[in-house]
């Protein structure tokens, strides 16, 4: 039988330097800036709730965000889930770039398949934006 | 003088062996028998990936799908794929699909693909989507973002409840048991015909076609999305077959000791999925466990199936009709096929995955040419594939076939077919979940089928499976391993490899389960 629990997980390398782009991605409040799909954000203290492209609000729990680490992690409270866990990383290379790692750990299972497919495209669009500005 | 118009009707996971015009004896199909019987019916006609995504991708592409990139579900084709519909449009043909499309993820909660937010309009941002200026899309379910589910919610939202919920709560395949016997997806659906997706999809395409001038030149993809599971038909229909006098299929030994030893000899995953130990691909309940099939469920299925069926032949023979009435019919080219099989209870089996044998490969194809064209009616034996459309629609239409389509058009007899060396058909299956790999190469030639795995979580890359679809036309004797066809066997692989169409540059990423 399948597990309950799935985990995906996707990686881009980005050509610039690991503060700026943790700069965007650990500012809880600029996911839509980056997260194609994702066309609203609002925070409140460690609660966010996203709102998808088909109008599905998703509530949050930001759990980490450490700028010395450059890992920001959080939970998607949302009924449909039994258990979320979201981990964005970003790691410095020997040559000053980045390399972004997005995981995404699920219970139902599924449910980490259409978020990580979303963390995918968002992982794109990140390369997009720092690099369209380089 | 006015170019041939083309209609290509698809169904979704239908079996050869449901039309009566290739032997089928339960599902009433006059319409289709009738097109049959005035053009070609082809005998082996494969696709090239045994499940939607990749397979639909294909007959839009013309190519295999290593070559486009649609290598699971989930993967998204890319919006600049190749499309034949764009190439007929391109030349002046107006152009439709009605029904189900597929070519991008259905389950889409961030709403990024163009499939699920086009539901409020039939006109494409930017006047064409893959080619098609018209687009209206159904799927087997009541609900969702697409345009069927959307009119259903807003004029008969009673309907909704009726059909069988396709996920689970935890968005898995649903495995709940219904109708009588308690069989997987199934249930009575107490809608009215009338409004059942079935005739949804005649009814919005007769409207499209009304809105032609008379001499326009036409491409229209009519696409039902039955018979695919859930078995679902309106509670009103149920009743013109009884499932109590369905004879159970060939492929189905009603020994359960005969099912097993069928099954080990084929490579491991077939065996450890009719036991429940192993989940390969989604498109199957991962809760329901095949060894606990029963007859009784088996001739349940296979009754609904057929029920679905006779309603889709039905839907095309009013769709047939109205083209009749608006002038067009000795003009009209008709393709009738699917885009995969569905097993059916072959080996104690239902629904799909990587299993490259009759029950999902073996498909429903007939061409009825344009009567204007005179094409003699026959029966083509030689191997095809859903790869073949793409480019029999440029032939109808005048147009050279696209340099990026990898298949012929489709002969019009059996000589036609010999000597445009229609000697094999390739079929593939590449998947990815949760820690399980498979990956499935097959050839079909010279009436044998043979399938190679290559390494995977299940298979080390020295399992295969080899059937004379003559002598063992049930695919249950598997000669993998036989030394009296070890030559042939080798001679088979050896022709499969040196077959591989060329792969994508770039690997495209699953974004979704479906």
């Amino acid at each position: 039988m399948t597990a309950a629990r799935g985990s995906v997980r996707h990686q881009i390398t980005v050509r610039r330097p690991p503060d700026e782009v943790w700069a965007l991605v650990g500012d809880p409040t600029r996911l839509a800036e980056w997260f194609p799909g994702i066309v609203s954000v609002a925070v409140d203290g460690d609660e966010r709730v996203i709102t998808t492209g088909t109008g599905i609000p998703m509530p949050e729990r930001i759990l980490t965000v450490d700028p010395l680490l450059r890992r920001f992690q959080y939970r998607i409270t949302a009924p449909v889930f039994r258990e979320h866990l979201g981990t964005i990383d970003v790691l410095a290379l020997d040559d000053g770039t980045s390399l972004v790692v997005y995981s995404t750990d699920a219970d139902p299972s599924v449910m980490a398949l259409l978020i990580g497919g979303g963390t995918a495209g968002a992982l794109r669009r990140l390369r997009e934006l720092m690099e369209g500005g380089a | 003088m006015a170019r041939r118009k083309i209609l290509l009707v698809t169904t979704d996971q239908q079996r050869f062996d449901t039309l009566g015009c290739n032997g089928g004896t339960l599902a009433r199909t006059p319409v289709v028998d009738g097109l049959a019987g005035a053009g070609i019916r082809y005998e082996r006609a494969h696709p090239q990936s045994v499940v939607c995504m990749p397979s639909r991708s294909t007959i839009l592409t013309g190519q295999h799908p290593t070559t486009h990139g649609v290598w699971m579900n989930g993967v998204p084709l890319p919006e600049d794929a190749p499309s034949v519909a764009a190439l007929l449009h391109d030349a002046g043909y107006r152009t439709a699909l009605v029904g189900k499309a597929h070519f991008e993820p259905f389950l889409d909660p961030f709403g990024r693909f163009p499939e699920n937010t086009m539901g409020s309009a039939t006109t494409p941002a930017g006047g064409v989507h893959r080619g098609f200026e018209h687009l209206e899309f159904a799927t087997h379910s009541g609900i969702g973002p697409l345009h069927y589910a959307r009119w259903l919610a807003a004029e008969h939202p009673e309907a909704i409840g009726g059909f069988y919920p396709v996920l689970d709560p935890s968005l898995q395949v649903n495995a709940a048991g219904g109708g009588d016997t308690g069989a997987p997806q199934v249930t009575v659906n107490p809608i009215e015909r009338g409004i059942y997706h079935t005739d949804w999809v005649a009814d919005r395409t007769i409207d499209w076609l009304d809105g032609l001038s008379a001499d326009d030149d036409w491409f229209c993809w009519m696409s039902f999305p039955d018979p695919h599971h859930p078995w679902d038909p309106p509670e009103s229909e149920v009743g013109r077959i009884d499932w109590h006098d369905v004879p159970l299929p060939d492929g189905y030994p009603e020994s359960a000791a005969e099912r097993e030893r069928i099954l080990d000899a084929k490579p491991r995953h077939w065996r450890r999925w009719y036991d429940g130990t192993l989940v390969s691909n989604y498109e199957a309940p991962a809760e329901w466990v095949p060894a606990t099939l029963t007859a009784d469920q088996v001739r349940e299925v296979t009754a609904r199936n057929a029920v679905e069926c006779e309603l889709i032949d039905e839907a095309l023979g009013r769709v047939l009709g109205r083209i009749a009435e608006r002038g067009w019919g000795d003009d009209l080219d008709v393709v009738f096929t699917t885009d995969h099989g569905e097993l059916g209870g072959d080996f104690g089996l239902l629904f799909k995955g990587p299993y490259h044998v009759d029950g999902l490969m073996r498909l429903p194809l007939i061409w009825r040419p344009a009567p204007s064209a005179a094409t003699a009616p026959a029966v083509v034996g030689r191997p095809v594939g859903l790869v073949d459309l793409a480019p029999t629609f440029c032939a109808i239409a005048g147009l050279d076939p696209a340099g990026w389509m990898q298949g012929h058009p489709l002969p019009t007899d059996e000589a036609d077919a010999s000597d445009r060396g229609f000697d094999r058909v390739l079929t593939e299956w590449d998947s990815e979940l949760f820690g399980v790999e498979v990956h499935v190469r097959t050839v079909t030639r010279d009436g044998w089928v043979c399938t190679a795995y290559l390494p995977g979580t299940c298979h080390d890359g020295t399992e295969g499976e080899l059937y004379d679809l003559v002598d063992d036309p049930l695919q249950q004797h598997n000669r993998w391993d036989d030394p009296a066809v070890r030559s042939h066997r080798d001679d088979l692989l050896a022709d499969l490899w040196d077959s591989q169409p060329p792969a994508r540059a770039e690997r495209i990423e699953v974004e979704a389960p479906v």
